[in-house]
């Protein structure tokens, strides 16, 4: 959110949204240091949750170094190791977007030092799997990685951008999987809704992509909407947007909801 | 939903991503030059919508992906292109 306007945190508390979850992402152009992640996360866990209760929006994120960044690793050691300064910030959800890029082996390393922080800080994960040509190699090795620390609880996971070639694989290991919505590449609505309708998982969420980028922020209220043209019963809706990721979220005590 | 509700609400929709794709290809066969490893990969994808088997939306996207299990040495550049070049 913190490319958007403050036109998408009203649109989205419009829509009913109850909370916003920010990861931490890659910004468009490499961070030429680690005091660049400070001030970033900073950010995260400071001026955004202000800016989002204006609205009155409850903002949570998550802290990483994006793995469009993670090909620096002695870059990523420094930045994984101001982590600690944040991970008690009360917005802070886990450890995320962690993940692979373009699947190479100092990206492995990173994601390997960022699954052990999360382990040692008991911390919640949020995976990003690489993009298109390169996804499900990625995602093969992730849930390698994953599955190699056995500190690791895949319950307390969630492996995001799903699409069809890889959800079964994520939800066989026993992970959750969020599908990102987006307008040009990743899911499509309706996609996801054929997704959700093969897999009718307790393991499923939707997100919608809001960065620097072409993404709706509404992205999953307007899927609810072509939930209902389907003729799914509002409980089921309920349950996919709103039960499911607050079911996954609310492992981390820190994460409430408006009564 | 019943076949027919699934073609009232999606048929225009997926009619005309159909003949969008159509005039792609009337438009690559227009152009000068060769094509690259992304016009194979997208004639394989192809391919899987004939099939009569369910499960092609996941056939298509096996076609454009990297079906290779190691990592590789270095990440020269951020960005992927849609397609695996097979090297």
């Amino acid at each position: 959110m913190v490319s958007r306007t403050t036109d998408d945190y009203q649109d989205m508390v419009t829509a009913g949204c109850a909370a916003v979850c920010e990861p931490a992402f890659w910004a468009g152009y490499d961070r030429s240091g680690v005091q660049g992640f400070h001030d970033y996360f900073c950010q995260l866990t400071d001026y955004e949750p202000k800016r989002a209760a204006k609205f009155g929006l409850p903002h949570y994120t998550w802290l990483c170094i994006n793995p469009k960044e993670s090909e620096d690793v002695n870059l990523a050691e420094e930045v994984i190791g101001i982590i600690p300064q944040f991970i008690d910030k009360p917005n802070v959800l886990g450890i995320g977007e962690i993940g692979l890029n373009k699947n190479s082996r100092n990206e492995m390393k990173v994601l390997e030092m960022h699954v052990d922080l999360a382990a040692r800080t008991n911390s919640l994960i949020l995976v990003h799997t690489p993009h298109l040509e390169d996804k499900l190699k990625g995602t093969r090795l992730i849930l390698d990685v994953l599955r190699s620390d056995k500190r690791i609880r895949p319950e307390r996971c969630i492996i995001d951008h799903v699409e069809e070639h890889t959800v079964g694989m994520v939800l066989d290991a026993g992970f959750w999987a969020g599908m990102t919505l987006y307008p040009e590449s990743k899911c499509s609505p309706a996609r996801a809704i054929d997704i959700i309708e093969n897999y009718a998982n307790e393991r499923l969420w939707m997100n919608s992509a809001c960065d620097w980028g072409v993404s709706v922020p509404l992205a999953v209220p307007r899927t609810a909407l072509e939930m209902r043209r389907r003729g799914h019963n509002p409980e089921f809706i309920d349950k996919m947007i709103y039960q499911n990721p607050a079911r996954f979220m609310g492992q981390c005590p820190k994460f409430k909801l408006p009564v | 939903m019943t076949r027919q509700q699934v073609l009232d609400l999606y048929f225009m929709e997926s009619r005309f991503k159909l003949v969008e794709i159509a005039a792609f290809l009337d438009r690559v066969d227009r152009g000068d030059g060769k094509a690259d490893f992304r016009l194979d990969a997208f004639r394989k994808g192809m391919k899987e919508l004939g099939g009569k088997k369910p499960g092609r939306a996941k056939k298509v996207l096996l076609a454009f992906s990297d079906p290779t299990k190691k990592p590789i040495a270095k990440a020269h550049g951020k960005g992927a292109c849609g397609a695996w070049p097979g090297k």
